[in-house]
């Protein structure tokens, strides 16, 4: 069972990653520097239960306001540049933070054991759900209720004017601007309420590996966390839940019994399931069929 | 209500607006009219906040509002209908008024939706499409759309940038009715335009903007309307072509360059 439950809990800690990314590119916005505010969020964090003692409710907040700020600040600079430039400006920015934790050393002595992070070392001894005693279905149970929360909040922006603005931005800034939509508010906003999201994310997924280092947050999860909404649709928040479940669930998980052939099938099932669903798995059709069933159901 | 005073503006080393004075009146439907690259649109942008100027001022109701912010701009109630529509494509029609009503995010819903009912009772054709995705209106109900979504802002003044472009000539009149009927109801108009036939029929006053500069400024009759097609898709300067501009002579106004 606890196979399952630790997948539940990659699931989440994903779908929390992808969601953050989901935010900025509502505005337009392509982020690869999710990765970066994901793993303030886990050292901050971490940081804050291991050697301050804190509860992980608290330092969780806390961690996840700090990745939010880091996020909106670097959404100012962002406001000027679009597109490929903005791209590689955010990979800069993600690999900026990583090589930050890189060189970050800070330890202090806790009953008689030396703790924190150790730069290239990275950082042992995550140990709040272990000493705390919480199993496995505990933290799975913990990290849903974040991520229904999030989800909850982000599906009620979407449908909300607030959600509106957002996508109008998106869509055409020129004309954003024209009714008088004010861009640095909206893009920083976004910026910030990603790198909050991302926070949340990687505080939980310290915890749950108990053992961060500086390569867990390289380019590679920066793209993951851009891959999913872009999969998945951003016509709501259930896109960037399928398309975790497809990738970490389906493709990396399910295929495990075909060994390193699974890499290869991975990305050609992506490239496939973007072809088919070009709009994102959740797309307008997907949403109208479901939608369709509901209404049956509500008149037999 | 709207006085702009030696305002230019660039694009890297590019002069497109040398010196532009113009003044719109309250009330009144103006229109700028002039060949490509004049600078119209650079002008309206400039005006939004959208760009900003080198040189000169732009005051509106008595307040300067050079440099201001475009979600400024709009504050002090000048919208803008950009050129060639930009509606927001992948939303809904209904979605789209939403977001033109921006500067009321923090008010209450009910207010912004009895501005849309409004809106709708003007346009009952967005109406019928309101759940329909802007990409996929007519163009001329996307140039509705366009006006419709300005009008959220409540605007009192609202500058259109050449809604007649691409447009079928039926859907043209349809356009310049709302324009004259928009009017009537209080909005003063600032119209940039390249369809001089359909804009000095409807204008109380124009201008005509040439490489830049302002060449020309009465009410239309002043020039004949041949000589104002001509310059305003030719862009011939004032020295040529003046067989009928001695009807206009006493108001002619033809500023000074820079």
């Amino acid at each position: 069972m606890d196979f399952f439950f630790g997948l539940l809990q990659i699931i989440g800690v994903h779908t929390l990653l992808g969601l953050s990314a989901y935010v900025v590119l509502q505005t337009g916005q392509v982020t690869l520097a999710q990765a970066g505010f994901f793993s303030i969020g886990a050292y901050v964090s971490a940081m804050l239960t291991v050697l301050a003692g804190w509860h992980i409710i608290p330092a969780l907040l806390v961690s996840a306001t700090l990745a939010g700020i880091v996020a909106g600040i670097v959404g100012f600079p962002a406001l000027r540049i679009k597109g490929l430039m903005l791209v590689v400006a955010t990979i800069a920015f993600g690999e900026f933070i990583r090589l930050f934790w890189f060189n970050f050393d800070y330890q202090i002595e806790k009953k008689g054991i030396v703790v924190g992070p150790q730069g290239g070392e990275g950082f042992k001894q995550i140990r709040f759900f272990p000493e705390n005693g919480w199993s496995t279905l505990d933290v799975a149970i913990f990290i849903w209720v974040i991520v229904a929360l999030v989800m909850l909040a982000l599906w009620w922006t979407d449908r909300s004017r607030a959600g509106t603005v957002l996508r109008a931005v998106g869509e055409d800034e020129l004309a954003a601007q024209s009714v008088g939509i004010n861009l640095t508010a909206v893009k920083v906003g976004a910026f910030a309420a990603g790198g909050f999201i991302a926070g949340i994310g990687g505080a939980i997924y310290a915890h749950y590996t108990t053992h961060i280092e500086h390569l867990n947050f390289g380019v590679m999860l920066a793209t993951f966390a851009i891959a999913y909404p872009i999969l998945g649709g951003l016509r709501n928040v259930f896109g960037t839940l399928v398309a975790v479940i497809f990738i970490q669930g389906f493709l990396v998980e399910g295929l495990r019994f075909m060994g390193d052939w699974r890499n290869l099938l991975f990305g050609a099932l992506i490239v496939l399931a973007m072809n088919i669903q070009p709009r994102g798995l959740i797309d307008e059709r997907s949403v109208k069929l479901v939608r369709g069933l509901f209404t049956r159901d509500t008149r037999n | 209500m709207l006085e702009i005073d030696g305002i230019a503006a660039a694009y890297g080393n590019i002069e497109a607006l040398r010196g532009v004075d113009l003044l719109v009146e309250e009330g009144g439907i103006t229109c700028l009219l002039g060949p490509n690259g004049a600078g119209k649109t650079t002008l309206m942008m400039t005006i939004a906040g959208i760009l900003k100027p080198r040189r000169g001022t732009i005051s509106f109701l008595d307040r300067n509002i050079t440099g201001m912010t475009p979600s400024g701009v709009v504050r002090r109630g000048i919208a803008l209908v950009p050129e060639n529509r930009l509606v927001f494509p992948d939303m809904n029609v209904h979605e789209n008024l939403v977001a033109g009503a921006y500067l009321r995010l923090g008010k209450r819903k009910s207010q912004v939706q009895q501005d849309i009912d409004h809106v709708f009772e003007r346009f009952p054709r967005l109406q019928e499409r309101s759940k329909q995705m802007a990409g996929t209106l007519s163009g001329g109900e996307q140039q509705m759309l366009a006006v419709a979504r300005a009008l959220m802002a409540r605007p009192k003044l609202l500058m259109m940038d050449e809604p007649s472009l691409g447009l079928a000539p039926l859907v043209v009149e349809e356009i310049f009715r709302i324009i004259s009927d928009l009017n009537a109801d209080g909005t003063t108009i600032f119209l940039v335009e390249q369809n001089a036939h359909m804009a000095l029929q409807v204008a109380d006053h124009f201008f005509l903007l040439e490489q830049g500069q302002v060449t020309f400024s009465g009410k239309p009759g002043q020039l004949s309307e041949h000589e104002v097609i001509q310059r305003a898709y030719l862009g011939k300067g004032p020295q040529r072509n003046q067989p009928a501009a001695d009807q206009g002579r006493p108001d002619r106004t033809t500023l000074p360059s820079g």
